[in-house]
């Protein structure tokens, strides 16, 4: 039996369909998930993304215990608060997962993993920190809203605790804010602004209730992965996984290379891929014919062959667009293999769309 | 319980097929298969004058979640396509049995009608795979 989020049963009577995603029952959508992609990008949207997995990392050494299993270096983050997205390696430098992990008060820090990996995930980290003064816990009965979009933290902010609004309302990107059981970070896998909200089921429920009663509209996980398509987000699973390191990821930015002596879990094999140069990178393609990309097609170039990672269509667009893993030196146009014919498609640098404003020349 | 108007034939692969008065047959899918598919962003436009097999893919369409093919119910050749679905795809949910047919088919077996389903049948049908 799939797993169920608190708000399942509010999903079901919103209309929602429900679909199995990584072992739970979550909303695909609740009716057109073409308008919830719309209205995230002009106005806002509210996720149940409570499928996600917190886990809070405490004890002497868990900042030393952070900068061993992480790519990026928690050492960055000057003050408590502050977040960073990074990816979790193992030795031969593949993506066991990508995370985002902030800072909290007292040395402790908070990280957010996907549902699909909790597993497989829980028990690296826990292997890890068998070297460290650390404990490593699951918040199971956390769950997590994200509300996003132009007007989100606008429409948003009068539903939250009065002590925590005005924090709330200053935050800058990446960073973070708790009080109580209350945790509010402007952070979000749309492109647009919003918050991602990590708080006790009683009180998320009560806020998923308040939030559709103000016209934030409910979005289920399908135009949550249009959104940050059109974004150029990274789909773990799907845009990398443990075969690819973040080099042919799209995510070499993430790693934090100085200061030279930190050894985090994959730095060497990283560092024998950048001095060889990596093969092949992640890209960006916008179809100039008419179809539908989708994960899986092969896509040549003049350079060689790569493939589509995640394709689809567009929304803000009105075209399909894809993230594609091809030959390092690729430029210009390629063909996508696509059923029986090979279509055109421009080669561009991901994001697709970002607050609102499409960023690609089509 | 989805649409599923009484004058209409069916087939297992969820299109309806209408008689027209030429001997002609136009083709649509159901309002549960678009229901089923979600929304719809694309489709594929056959070329007229195919001769297709029963049970031939002939169209493809494209919804956000997947593609899929659509299998013609009936032997016979292709005469025409919906081309108002290059530019509005969306017809096909909204109006699945009227401005979302996809394609017009002139029977080669005419005697292949008679083994498609009728509403109450497909109505029954669409029961037992979904229970």
């Amino acid at each position: 039996m799939p797993e169920k989020t608190p708000l399942y049963e509010c999903h079901v009577a919103a209309g929602a369909r429900i679909v199995d995603f990584g072992g739970w029952d979550m909303p695909l959508h609740y009716g057109s998930q073409i308008e919830e992609h719309h209205a995230v990008r002009t106005a806002a949207g509210i996720f149940d993304v409570s499928h996600m997995t917190v886990v809070d990392v405490a004890g002497t050494d868990a900042k030393a215990y952070l900068r061993r299993l992480l790519a990026n270096d928690v050492g960055k983050l000057g003050v408590p608060g502050k977040g960073l997205y990074s990816c979790m390696l193992d030795a031969s430098g593949g993506v066991v997962d990508d995370l985002i992990v902030y800072r909290r008060d007292a040395g402790e820090f908070r990280v957010v993993v996907n549902a699909a990996t909790r597993a497989a995930d829980l028990a690296w980290m826990n292997d890890v920190a068998a070297d460290f003064d650390v404990t490593v816990a699951e918040r199971a009965e956390l769950m997590m809203l994200a509300i996003q979009g132009p007007q989100a933290t606008e429409r948003a902010a009068p539903l939250l605790p009065a002590a925590i609004r005005g924090r709330a309302l200053d935050l800058d990107a990446f960073a973070s804010v708790a009080d109580g059981d209350w945790f509010v970070a402007r952070t979000g896998y749309t492109g647009e602004d919003g918050w991602e909200i990590i708080v006790a089921a009683e009180s998320g429920c009560a806020l998923w209730a308040a939030a559709s009663a103000a016209g934030i509209r409910p979005c289920g996980l399908g135009a949550r992965d249009t959104l940050r398509l059109e974004a150029g987000l990274a789909l773990y699973g799907q845009d990398m996984d443990r075969d690819v390191s973040p080099l042919v990821s799209a995510l070499g930015w993430t790693v934090a290379w100085e200061p030279a002596d930190r050894a985090f879990i994959g730095r060497d094999a990283l560092e024998r891929e950048r001095a060889r140069g990596p093969e092949e990178k992640l890209v960006g393609l916008v179809l100039e014919d008419r179809g539908i990309m989708r994960h899986g097609q092969r896509v040549t170039t003049e350079s060689g062959d790569g493939q589509v990672t995640s394709g689809g269509f567009s929304p803000t667009m009105q075209r399909s667009i894809a993230l594609a893993r091809v030959p390092a030196d690729a430029t210009g146009t390629c063909r996508v293999q696509i059923r029986n014919d090979k279509r055109s498609a421009k080669i561009v640098r991901p994001p697709f769309v970002r607050n609102g404003d499409v960023l690609v020349e089509i | 319980m989805s649409e599923v108007p009484a004058a209409l034939k069916y087939s297992q692969e969820h299109e309806w097929v209408r008689l027209e008065d030429d001997g002609s047959v136009v083709v649509g899918i159901t309002d549960h298969a678009q229901e089923a598919l979600g929304e719809l962003v694309y489709v594929e436009q056959p070329e007229n004058g195919i001769l297709l097999a029963r049970g031939d893919a002939c169209v493809v369409i494209e919804s956000v979640k997947a593609a899929s093919d659509v299998y013609a119910p009936i032997s016979g050749e292709l005469t025409e396509a919906n081309g108002a679905l290059a530019d509005a795809p969306e017809l096909v949910n909204q109006s699945p049995y009227e401005d979302g047919w996809l394609v017009r088919i002139y029977p080669s077996s005419p005697a292949e009608l008679d083994e498609l389903m009728d509403a109450d049948a497909y109505v029954q049908f669409v029961a037992e795979s979904a229970a």
